[in-house]
């Protein structure tokens, strides 16, 4: 089957679709957006997390013929034109970053977090982000970013 | 191989001498200062490349198929459904796959025999245009399996354990002074007790993947790999090529733990794939295949044995570990190799056992031995502290051994005494003047429904070093590349070594470039054992100095055209250093608090205080020793890979339900650490830090809560269950 559906604000398209396939495997493999990870493929990790109509979603449970027509949004698609996105320039300045790989899901998650809190206290930032698994940082410093976007 | 070793200079350290004065002064500009992750905007971004991401047209998916006994053999395979399907374009097996050369790991000697030695091993591989027809066509291989009686389970008495000639990393499996039977007879406090660790999974996020693809008879691969030179070297000899024939690219990983400290089957069945079906193939394997693929922490059970005299000195130390390995492969976790250097006693003993199970071979993982080791050791300490009356704290410091106890030689550095002394006070354990002012009495401190404690473990690691390779090269005045083929598993590698070899050539980091990741910069040691900065930044400094040397003696201080480059290898004085016992140490701090309603144990606090020698930059580091803790609280209170004695297979699969820990379970966790100068370790007077924030955590979690509630839990994971009917 074919998807129809904007990406990061531009209209794509994706043709041959297995109708079984993950909106993030259409992501990774078929539209060239490899921010998104996969590690673990059932909702367990938030790697994946990508706005989709502007919520987050864990990617790899959306099946890509639910992305028909809708409007998404990946790690890859939130600096603005002049650079970072204040979240991703928090995590680079708070040092949250380590291996790397929960990282464009949790920017995503905590995007989305201060769009709906911009001033979450610690208790608010440890729960919302709790379905968001890192395994180097112990999150301190995570938090400590969120923080810092908040305060930007 | 390099010029540089017929040049003995001046600036190379002999015989652990301190570092030359002007490095010293230029050591003070880079080295300690919080020098920015490089990769980091490529991370926050979403471009940074993981073994699966890079773009390969043409690629092809593979999909593996995992055996569903813990022993037996494969009967037969019937590939033909899986053929029929649309998009599959290969199915590998033991009938049709290549032959390979051994190269001593039977793990890695996939799809060469009908044998079956643990359930989840790879039987079969699909390839097909896409995943999911990969997948659909794994479904479809037909495995006919004949299972025989398997023995997956540990216990402490079961008849097949023995002594191994040595444990990991090369220790010998028994050590024994003096007599520890009379020393514990003599002894007028005495512990003797067993503690259980469970088997662990590493859990890194990204799941081991590879990208393999041939080249006019040249293999590449870009595997998520701790050991890039490793691989590169296995793959060789597994496929009979020239060293040269085969290149390994790790340049961003997601974490590894242990996990990818050596080729992993992954990487061979990648290979072997698109050398099938002519293509560059993707292998990703699923977190729930990981469970039995990629390698665990075994299980250990620990017996540990202490007696004491009257005013708190140590008589006798008995350490007795016993652990699983597989049928495959003899893998020792070293569990009481601690108790030969911790504490002083004129009795000792330790000794090592191991059974080989119906089970996948474990692995190392993060402080494999010192971490389930110290949970027993640290446990027993805090046990015989409330035994005899003594403060923990002080128990510890008055059993500090002046020399390595075992081996009678000196320590390069060791200042746990310090670190517990400094930690205690920061903890509120004692008062500005050293008075212990904390409460020893269990089960007495109530906050509603919680009964909150305190508790306290030493940690400890060994600094260990290893010969590898650096690249230098200068191309204009200002412009200096330096390679060395370190993983960057998110440790802060590359940042870290671009101000080593900053300081090293005496110009500001932003004259340097630094590349790593990549096996053909040439050979150098694993992400692993907590030594790639010692390791990698002994060769990066090595190459960084004699480059330096070479442009001011030969081109009087100015970089030629056509710029100079200037090779290093560390082999010889790494082999040459003197003698010392080498370690990290450190002391973790936990205040605790257990429902009485519910038995539900936090943790409301963690402190660690380490002494680690010089530390590179201390926005990594920091990061490295809260995420050591991290992982240790979570091994404390949640970690457990559950086997199913029947079928051989972890029932805990997946991280629905093998829990790591989320930010939700982690309290404010706080580090400092000790200025620790010493000058027998290497050029930059590091000890590595990646590993001892986790060891002792989970003590000093038990520790607290029997403090809590005067409940001893020798079992991890500590939960509901070991508490529930025994709280008041
Ligand atoms: S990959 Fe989607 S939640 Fe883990
Ligand atoms: S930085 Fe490695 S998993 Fe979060």
């Amino acid at each position: 089957m074919r998807v129809n559906l904007t990406v990061n604000g531009e209209a794509r398209q994706a043709d041959d679709v297995w109708p079984g396939e993950s909106l993030l495997y259409v992501l990774r493999e078929r539209l060239g957006l490899p921010g998104a990870k996969n590690a673990c493929e059932q909702g367990e990790c938030g790697s994946c997390t990508v706005y989709l109509d502007g919520t987050p979603v864990c990617a790899c449970l959306v099946a890509a013929g639910q992305a028909e027509h809708r409007d998404v949004r990946t790690v890859e698609g939130l600096p603005g034109p002049d650079g970072l996105d204040p979240v991703q320039q928090a995590f680079l300045s708070a040092g949250a970053v380590q291996c790397g790989f929960c990282t464009p899901g949790l920017v995503v998650a905590v995007h989305d977090l201060l769009a709906r809190n911009p001033t979450p206290s610690d208790p608010d930032i440890r729960e919302a982000l709790a379905g968001n698994l890192c395994r180097c940082t112990g999150y301190e410093n995570i938090v400590a970013a969120v923080k810092l976007a908040a305060g930007a | 191989m390099t010029s540089t070793q017929r040049q003995p200079t001046q600036s190379q350290p002999a015989q652990g001498q301190p570092t030359q004065s002007r490095v010293q002064d230029a050591a003070q500009r880079s080295v300690g200062t919080a020098s920015p992750r490089i990769e980091a905007w490529d991370k926050v971004t979403g471009r940074a490349p993981y073994a699966v991401d890079h773009p390969v047209p043409g690629a092809a998916y593979a999909w593996v198929v995992q055996s569903t006994v813990a022993r037996g053999v494969v009967v037969d395979v019937d590939t033909s459904r899986a053929l029929a399907e649309d998009g599959v374009l290969g199915v590998l097996w033991h009938g049709n796959a290549q032959r390979l050369e051994s190269v001593g790991d039977p793990e890695l000697m996939v799809l060469q025999s009908a044998r079956i030695a643990y359930r989840g091993q790879v039987v079969a591989v699909v390839v097909a245009t896409s995943p999911e027809a990969a997948r659909a066509g794994a479904d479809l291989v037909r495995v006919r399996e004949d299972g025989m009686t398997s023995d997956t389970v540990l216990r402490i008495d079961h008849p097949a354990l023995y002594q191994p000639v040595q444990v990991n990393a090369g220790y010998p499996a028994r050590s024994a002074i003096g007599d520890v039977d009379a020393g514990l007879a003599a002894a007028a406090v005495r512990v003797d007790a067993t503690y259980r660790t469970p088997a662990e999974h590493h859990c890194a996020m990204e799941p081991h993947a590879t990208t393999a693809f041939w080249e006019r008879g040249c293999l590449v691969v870009f595997d998520g790999t701790q050991a890039s030179t490793a691989v590169s070297e296995t793959l060789a000899g597994l496929f009979e090529l020239p060293p040269q024939s085969v290149r390994v690219i790790n340049e961003h990983v997601g974490g590894g733990f242990g996990s990818k400290g050596g080729p992993k089957p992954n990487v061979v069945l990648a290979a072997m794939a698109a050398r099938l079906v002519g293509r560059p193939v993707k292998l990703a394997l699923t977190r729930q295949q990981l469970f039995a693929v990629a390698g665990y922490r075994t299980p250990t059970i620990q017996r540990v044995r202490l007696g004491a005299a009257t005013n708190g000195r140590l008589l006798a130390i008995g350490h007795d570990a016993v652990s699983q390995t597989s049928q495959l492969s003899e893998f020792v976790e070293q569990s009481a190799v601690l108790s030969r250097h911790m504490y002083a006693a004129p009795n000792r003993l330790t000794t090592h056992r191991v059974v080989a199970l119906d089970v996948p071979t474990p692995v190392w993982m993060r402080a494999p031995g010192e971490c389930p080791g110290s949970f027993a050791l640290e446990s027993a300490i805090d046990e015989l502290a409330s035994a005899g009356n003594w403060d923990p704290v002080r128990l510890r410091i008055d059993n500090e051994p002046a020399v390595h106890p075992e081996e009678q030689i000196p320590f390069s550095s060791r200042h746990l005494v310090q670190c517990l002394q400094e930690g205690a006070e920061r903890f509120g354990w004692t008062d500005a003047s050293g008075r212990v002012v904390r409460d020893p009495r269990p089960a007495v401190r109530r906050d509603g429904e919680w009964l909150v404690g305190t508790g306290v473990a030493a940690s400890t690691y060994p600094s260990l070093t290893w010969p590898s390779t650096a690249l230098a090269r200068a191309t204009a005045d200002q412009r200096f590349d330096v390679e060395v083929n370190a993983a960057d598993i998110g440790t802060g590698a590359r940042t870290v070594l671009r101000q080593i070899a900053a300081d090293a050539l005496d110009v500001p980091i932003a004259y340097v470039e630094i590349t790593v990741g990549d096996s053909a910069i040439g050979p150098a040691t694993v992400a692993g054992g907590s030594m790639g900065t010692a390791s990698w930044g002994w060769a990066v400094t090595k190459a960084c100095r004699l480059l330096r040397e070479r442009i001011e003696r030969d081109h009087g201080g100015r970089v030629p055209t056509g710029g100079v480059a200037v090779r290093a290898d560390t082999t010889l004085e790494i082999r040459d250093r003197p003698e010392f016992s080498r370690h990290a140490y450190g002391a973790q701090f936990c205040q605790a608090r257990v429902s009485t309603m519910t038995g539900e144990v936090r943790v409301d606090r963690l402190l660690g205080v380490f002494a680690a020698g010089r530390i590179v930059n201390p926005t990594t580091a920091r990061s490295q020793f809260i995420g050591g803790m991290t992982m240790g609280l979570s091994g404390a209170l949640l970690e457990r890979s559950v086997l199913d004695s029947r079928t051989g297979d972890f029932v805990t699969g997946d991280l629905a339900a093998y829990h790591v820990a989320v930010s939700a379970d982690v309290p404010r966790i706080e580090v400092a650490w000790l200025d620790e100068q010493d000058p027998h370790l290497n050029p930059m007077g590091v000890k590595g830090i990646g590993e001892i924030g986790i060891v002792g955590t989970a003590a000093a979690v038990a520790n607290a809560v029997h403090h809590a509630t005067g409940i001893r839990v020798r079992d991890l994971p500590i939960g509901l269950a070991q508490m529930i009917g025994k709280l008041h």
